[in-house]
C-alpha cells in the first residue's frame, strides 16, 4: 500500500459517506425497481439471441443471405406466400418481400449489429468524455477553456446531421460497422466530458485529493487512483443513457439507408426496405420496428433504473418501496 | 446601453465566434482532409478534366488558410464561381456551387426550406398546445394518474426514434383505418387544404415525442410556480383560481418553455432528417440524405453549415429570450 493509499482512504470515506456503491449494491438496488429489472430481462435475452445469432439460424435451417424465390409470390409482386408473411414451419417469422429471404434469420443477425454497434460506440464516447473531462478539470485555465467551448459546441450540434455527412467523405471500402462506432463516438462525447469536468472540479477541492498530492502524487495519479473511482457512479449513470440513444442512432443511419451496408442485415435497413412494403405485408413492418422499440425501451428502463439506483438519495427512497412491498426489513 | 441589450450583444458575439471555428472545422474536414476534395465536389460521374477545373475553381492548390479565406469571403461578400459551362456571380451568402445539379447550393437550399419550415412549424404548434396544455394539468393534479402516464410517455418518448412511430402511425391511419392519404407533400402556395392534410401525420409522429418532453418541463416549472410566495398572495386577496393559474402562474411558468422551443426549432430547422426521409418531405434533412446518396459534397457542407447556423442561433435567441423572460439571468 502506498502513501497516497493510506492518505486517501479515511478521508474518501469521511468526505463523500455516499460513496458510489459497489457493483452488487448497485444490482441489489437494481433488483427493487420492476421497470429495471424488466429492462436488464429484455436485454440479457437480446444479447443471448445476438450471440447465438448463427446457431439459432442453423436450428431454424435457414441462412440471413439465401434468397427463397417460392417463398414469395412473383405474380402479385413479390408478396410473400402464406398469412403473416409467409410464417410457416420453414421460416418462423415469414420471409422478406420480393427476395423471400428468411425473416428469422435476418432478425436475429441483426441484433449483433444494432446491439454491438450501440455498446461499442458507448465505449469510444465514455473514454473520449472522461478523458476530455479529466483533462479540461485538472488542466491550467487555457485548456479548460479551450476544451469546454469545444465541448458546448460537441453537444449543441445535431449528432445525426453530422453522421450523415461525415459518412459522405470516408472512402467506400472502410469496413461499415467499425465507420459507425467511430462516428458516433467520435460526435457523442460531449455529455460525459461536461459531467467528468464538473465531478472533477469539485473533487479536485476535497482534502483527500490535497493529502495525495501532499503525498507526492502526480496529475496523473491522482487522476487514475483517487479521481476516477469516484467518477465512477456519475458516468456509469449517464453511459447507462447513451446505450439506447446509439442504438436508436444506428438504426436511424441504417433506415436512411447509410448505415452498414447490404447484404449485411440490420433493423434499420430492415424497416427502410419495410416502408414500401407497408400496405402489402404489414408484418413485415412491425418486426424490425417493434424489435427497435422493444431494445431501445429496454436500455432506457435499465439506464433510469441505473440512474435512481446510483441516486445518493435513492437509497431511503427505495427502502421505502421495498419496506411497501415486503413489509419492514431490519 | 441597458444590461439586457449588452447581454444580448455578448451573446450574439459568442455565437458568431462558434460559428466561426464552425466553419473552419467544417472547411478543413470536407476540403483539406480528404485525399482528393475536388473529386469529391465534382461528384462520382465527372471526367478527369472536368475534377481540374473543379481543383482550379475551389483553389484547392493554393495553401489551404487561402483556400479558407476564399470560402469565407464567398460567404460574407460573394464570388464569382466558375460553373463548368461559363463563370456566374454567387451572391452572399455563397455556399458554393453543386456540380451535379448546375446550381448554386444557397439556392438549392432555398428551394427546400419551405418544406422545412412547415414541418417543424406546425409540428411545434401542436406539440406545444399538448405538451403545455398537459404539463399544467398535471401540476394541478399533482401526484395523479396523469403524472404517472405521463412519467411513462416521456421515457419512452425520450427513446423511441421518430421513424418508428412515424411507421406505426402510418400503419394505422393510412393502412388499417384508412383515414389519411399516403402523405405526398404538397406546397402551402398550391393548395392550402392539402398542405395541412398531407402534413398531418409528420406532425402528429413529431409532437407525439416532443410533447411528451414538454409536459414535463411545464409541469415541474409550474410546481415551482404554483409554491412561490406571490401566488400565494394572489389567492389570499382573493383573485379567482383560474386566473391565477392562467394569468399568473403560467407566466411565471413560461420562460424555459419558451427557451426549450427555441432551441428544438433550431435543430429541427437544421433537418428533421428522419421524419422528412420517412414521409417524403423535400425539406433540408432530405436533401442532406439525397446529397450524401449521390455523393454531392457542396451541398452536405452546405447543409452541414447551415444547420450549425441555426443550432447556434437558436441557442443564442433561447439565452436571450430566456433573459427577457427572467432578468435575474442578466446579472449572472
Amino acid at each position: 500500500m502506498t502513501t497516497s493509499d493510506v492518505l486517501a482512504a479515511p478521508g474518501a470515506a469521511s468526505d463523500t459517506p455516499e460513496a458510489a456503491p459497489g457493483a452488487r449494491q448497485l444490482w441489489r438496488r437494481l433488483r427493487a425497481q420492476r421497470a429495471a429489472l424488466a429492462g436488464v430481462a429484455v436485454i440479457v435475452l437480446l444479447v443471448l439471441v445476438a450471440l447465438a445469432a448463427p446457431l439459432l439460424a442453423a436450428l431454424e435451417g435457414q441462412d440471413p443471405d439465401a434468397y427463397h424465390a417460392s417463398a414469395v409470390d412473383s405474380a402479385l409482386g413479390g408478396v410473400p406466400v402464406g398469412s403473416f408473411g409467409g410464417v410457416s414451419a420453414d421460416h418462423w417469422l415469414g420471409v422478406e418481400p420480393g427476395t423471400g429471404r428468411d425473416l428469422f434469420a435476418r432478425l436475429v443477425y441483426g441484433a449483433r449489429i444494432s446491439l454491438g454497434i450501440g455498446l461499442a460506440a458507448t465505449v469510444v464516447q465514455v473514454v473520449l468524455g472522461v478523458a476530455v473531462g479529466l483533462a479540461a478539470g485538472l488542466g491550467n485555465r487555457f485548456l479548460d477553456n479551450l476544451l469546454s467551448r469545444t465541448t458546448d459546441v460537441m453537444l449543441a450540434l445535431p449528432t445525426l446531421v453530422f453522421a450523415i455527412a461525415l459518412l459522405a467523405i470516408v472512402p467506400a471500402g472502410f469496413p461499415r460497422p467499425v465507420l459507425l462506432v467511430l462516428v458516433l463516438g467520435l460526435l457523442g462525447w460531449g455529455g460525459t466530458s461536461r459531467i467528468v469536468r464538473a465531478q472533477t472540479l469539485s473533487l479536485k477541492s476535497l482534502d483527500y485529493v490535497a493529502a495525495a498530492r501532499l503525498g507526492g502524487a502526480g496529475r496523473w495519479r491522482i487522476a487514475r487512483r483517487e479521481l476516477l473511482p469516484s467518477l465512477a457512479a456519475p458516468v456509469v449513470t449517464y453511459s447507462a443513457l447513451l446505450v439506447p440513444s446509439n442504438i436508436a442512432s444506428e438504426a436511424g443511419l441504417s433506415f436512411l439507408g447509410i448505415g452498414v451496408k447490404p447484404p449485411t442485415p440490420s433493423w434499420g435497413q430492415m424497416l427502410s426496405s419495410a416502408t414500401t412494403w407497408y400496405q402489402a405485408d404489414p408484418t413485415y413492418v412491425l418486426l424490425p420496428a417493434g424489435l427497435i422499440f422493444v431494445t431501445v425501451l429496454a436500455f432506457t428502463a435499465l439506464g433510469d433504473g441505473v440512474r435512481t439506483a446510483l441516486d445518493p438519495r435513492a437509497g431511503t427512497r427505495l427502502r421505502a418501496v421495498a419496506r411497501g412491498r415486503k413489509g419492514a426489513r431490519p | 446601453m441597458t444590461l439586457l441589450t449588452r447581454f444580448a450583444l455578448r451573446r450574439l458575439l459568442a455565437a458568431l465566434l462558434v460559428l466561426l471555428v464552425l466553419s473552419i472545422a467544417v472547411y478543413a474536414l470536407f476540403y483539406v482532409l480528404p485525399g482528393d476534395p475536388a473529386r469529391l465536389a465534382c461528384g462520382p460521374k465527372c471526367t478527369a478534366d472536368q475534377v481540374a477545373q473543379v481543383r482550379t475553381q475551389l483553389g484547392l492548390d493554393d495553401p489551404a488558410l487561402a483556400q479558407y479565406a476564399h470560402f469565407l469571403h464567398g460567404l460574407f461578400a460573394g464570388t464569382d464561381i466558375s460553373t463548368g459551362v461559363g463563370t456566374e456571380h454567387c451572391g452572399a451568402p455563397c455556399l458554393g456551387f453543386s456540380y451535379q445539379n448546375g446550381e448554386q447550393v444557397t439556392s438549392l437550399l432555398a428551394q427546400r426550406l419551405p418544406a422545412t419550415a412547415s414541418l417543424s412549424l406546425g409540428a411545434m404548434a401542436l406539440w406545444l398546445v399538448i405538451g403545455v396544455g398537459t404539463g399544467v394539468l398535471s401540476a394541478l393534479r399533482h401526484g395523479g394518474i396523469t403524472e404517472r402516464l405521463l412519467t411513462a410517455v416521456t421515457l419512452a418518448g425520450n427513446a423511441v426514434p421518430v421513424f418508428i412511430i412515424g411507421i406505426l402511425l402510418m400503419l394505422l391511419f393510412v393502412s388499417v383505418l384508412g383515414w389519411l392519404p399516403f402523405p405526398s407533400y404538397v406546397p402551402l402556395t398550391e393548395d392550402p387544404e392539402q398542405w395541412a392534410w398531407n402534413l398531418v401525420l409528420p406532425w402528429l409522429s413529431l409532437a407525439i415525442l416532443e410533447s411528451a418532453k414538454y409536459a414535463r418541463l411545464t409541469r415541474s416549472s409550474m410546481l415551482d410556480t404554483l409554491s412561490e410566495d406571490h401566488v400565494r398572495t394572489f389567492r389570499a386577496y382573493g383573485v379567482r383560481e383560474r386566473s391565477v393559474i392562467g394569468r399568473h402562474a403560467l407566466r411565471g411558468a413560461l420562460p424555459p418553455v419558451i427557451a426549450l422551443t427555441a432551441l428544438d426549432l433550431g435543430t429541427m430547422f437544421g433537418g428533421a432528417v428522419l421524419t422528412e426521409s420517412l414521409f417524403g418531405i423535400p425539406g433540408l434533412g432530405k436533401s442532406l440524405v439525397d446529397s450524401v446518396r449521390t455523393e454531392d459534397l457542396p451541398v452536405v457542407v452546405g447543409l452541414v453549415l447551415v444547420t450549425g447556423f441555426f443550432v447556434v442561433l437558436a441557442n443564442a435567441v433561447a439565452d436571450v429570450l430566456y433573459a427577457v423572460a427572467d432578468r435575474r439571468v442578466v446579472l449572472a
